[in-house]
């Protein structure tokens, strides 16, 4: 995209077009406390040369040489080139919202690809285009379940993502719905107790593998929500354990949906990711974001088009399911591209190195003095209580170039000294061994 | 679409604003008129309200969407849902076929059989048409 500055000539030819003397009078409806008065603090310019060393140094502060331990919700892994080079191809890269089947078949088959590889990932019946992210996949979930059941609370574990369930409460701040918090146990799992005792319960959430890694008991999840005949909403972070562990179509659930970096997507600071969502057919009409379907043309030729049109906002206006009308084209492509180049049997093979590698991980760790805090089985991540004194042991592996988890007490007080760890393919048996080493010191 | 004068609209029938035809009766039939299915082209889908549920009148019970559009189903007389037309399930042109016979939509058992009173009869409701077109 062309960056086209006003020149002086330029903003003076405009004022006097809507005839005011300077900028100052264009802005005066801006309260004046709202307003900046001295010019932005920034750096002179630099040269190209200069700019890349800037960029470097300031990745190398911010751990990019790092041994890196750490996922909660991004995650390390290998990318194939086959994934990269059709990444880059232009007829998907440079490609802005390419529905129209006269002249998108390409892109709107590769669409199709992607939602029939995530529907037999999660184990569902249909997979819309995909959502920005996961933590908006989640609450578009919320939405749809209050929807098909036409009741207003919402269950959700506190061991979801704390973004994501920070994205589901602002989302449903404007309206009349009610999140209900599920606390953990001491084992890592959510505590479905009080979900018997909720009125007007349109669905139970819960992540798996969840927020601390461990994997949730989602069976007895949508038992208990289904006798309520409300929805059993899986979110996830971490599809690659599908690879090993039941996907949530097979527990039961009515929707699944997260994140799908994990699949191909470089971490990149935290985005841009790719929300997946998945559900039964006969919920199809309440499913948010685009849908491409299969059909055959005049000539009874195969040919794909957008379908169930009518749930979006072009044609349903203000009753629209959900005021999504796009997708995340390019990057759902990338995870599909991802997944056709491991195949189910890559996947399962990729899986049970990252769960090898993680139980490894807890091994050498707890030789080292450090104790699981959560007994539930996990994938490639789990919670550790370092020795005390925790914090001075965290900051020394990181000057010595490890990150050594998630501090978990900002995002849980209750939980002090303990660490969110991740090991996944990426890391090697010396690093891990080296991670251990060091924190025994 | 059809000119006004090719579309069929029964003596026997009430009409609502919205397009709703009612049959009083036991309970009350309902479905959209021929006007309505004209408008609307080919319809693809019919989503029904609970059987057993009651509703006010102008209450909104269901959706009908077609190749082009998606419409709300209003109830144009308050009453309880005691049937719902499950063979639109699969073959939702009826409605298109046969608005007034195997199209038919739901039934209701009205809370005051008397309210079909507030409907239009059926010269009333073309004079209406008219000024539509």
């Amino acid at each position: 995209m062309r960056y086209l500055p006003h020149t002086d000539e330029d903003v003076t030819a405009m004022l006097q077009a809507v005839g005011l003397k300077n900028l100052d009078d264009l802005f005066r409806p801006v309260p004046a406390a709202a307003r900046r008065n001295e010019p932005l603090n920034l750096p002179e310019p630099l040269s190209e040369w200069e700019l890349t060393g800037l960029i470097e140094d300031l990745a190398r502060d911010m751990g990019g040489d790092h041994i890196r331990f750490i996922g909660a919700g991004s995650y390390e892994h290998y990318i194939p080139a086959s994934v990269q080079y059709l990444l880059g191809r232009s007829e998907f890269v440079t490609s802005y919202t390419p529905y129209q089947p006269e002249v998108s078949q390409g892109t709107l088959q590769a669409i199709f690809e992607y939602q029939t590889l995530v529907a037999r990932l999660l184990g569902l019946e249909v997979a819309n285009a995909s959502l920005y992210d996961g933590a908006s996949s989640l609450a578009e979930a919320i939405l749809m379940a209050v929807r098909v059941t036409r009741q207003t609370k919402v269950a959700v574990s506190k061991a979801v993502h704390p973004a994501y369930r920070r994205v589901a409460a602002t989302y449903l701040g404007p309206t009349d719905y009610e999140i209900i918090d599920l606390p953990y146990d001491k084992n890592g799992g959510t505590d479905l107790t009080s979900v018997e005792h909720i009125e007007g319960l349109a669905a139970v959430v819960v992540q798996s593998p969840n927020f601390f890694g461990c994997l949730e008991d989602t069976a007895s999840a949508a038992v208990l929500a289904h006798q309520r005949n409300a929805l059993l909403i899986h979110v996830f972070t971490e599809p690659l354990a599908f690879g090993l562990y039941k996907n949530p179509g097979t527990l039961g659930a009515d929707i699944a949906c997260g994140e799908g970096q994990s699949f191909g997507l470089p971490q990149s600071f935290g985005g841009p990711g790719v929300g997946m969502f998945a559900g039964l057919m006969k919920y199809v009409r309440n499913i948010p974001g685009r849908l491409v379907g299969e059909t055959a043309d005049i000539e009874g030729r195969r040919g794909y088009v957008l379908t169930l049109a009518t749930r979006e906002q072009h044609i349903r206006r203000e009753k629209a399911v959900s005021n999504i009308c796009t997708n995340a084209s390019l990057c759902a492509l990338t995870t599909a591209a991802y997944m056709a180049s491991l195949g189910k049997t890559g996947l399962r093979a990729l899986a049970r190195l990252n769960f090898d590698k993680a139980e490894y991980a807890k091994a050498r760790l707890q030789e080292a003095g450090c104790s699981l805090v959560f007994d539930r089985p996990t994938f490639n991540e789990f919670v550790v209580r370092f020795p005390k004194p925790s914090k001075m042991i965290h900051e020394r592996l990181k000057e010595k170039g490890i990150l050594a988890g998630l501090a978990l007490e900002p995002h849980f007080p209750e939980l002090p000294d303990c660490f969110l760890m991740c090991v996944t393919e990426t890391r090697t048996r010396e690093e891990i061994d080296r991670l251990a080493g060091e924190v025994r010191g | 679409m059809k000119e006004l004068r090719e579309l069929v609209f029964p003596d026997d029938l009430r009409y609502a604003e919205d397009h709703e035809w009612v049959r009083p009766g036991d309970v009350f039939r309902i479905g959209i008129s021929d006007y309505a299915q004209d408008q609307l082209g080919d319809i693809t889908f019919v989503e029904f309200p609970e059987v057993g549920v009651a509703f006010k009148a102008g209450d909104e019970v269901g959706t009908l969407e077609s190749t082009k559009a998606v419409s709300e189903l209003y109830l144009p007389v308050g009453g309880e849902i005691v049937a719902v037309n499950e063979v639109l399930d699969d073959t939702p042109g009826l409605i298109n076929s046969d608005p007034y016979g195997e199209g038919w939509i739901l039934e209701i058992r009205p809370s005051d059989p008397a309210d079909v009173n507030g409907l239009m009869d059926k010269d009333t409701y073309v004079e209406m048409l008219k000024g539509l077109d």
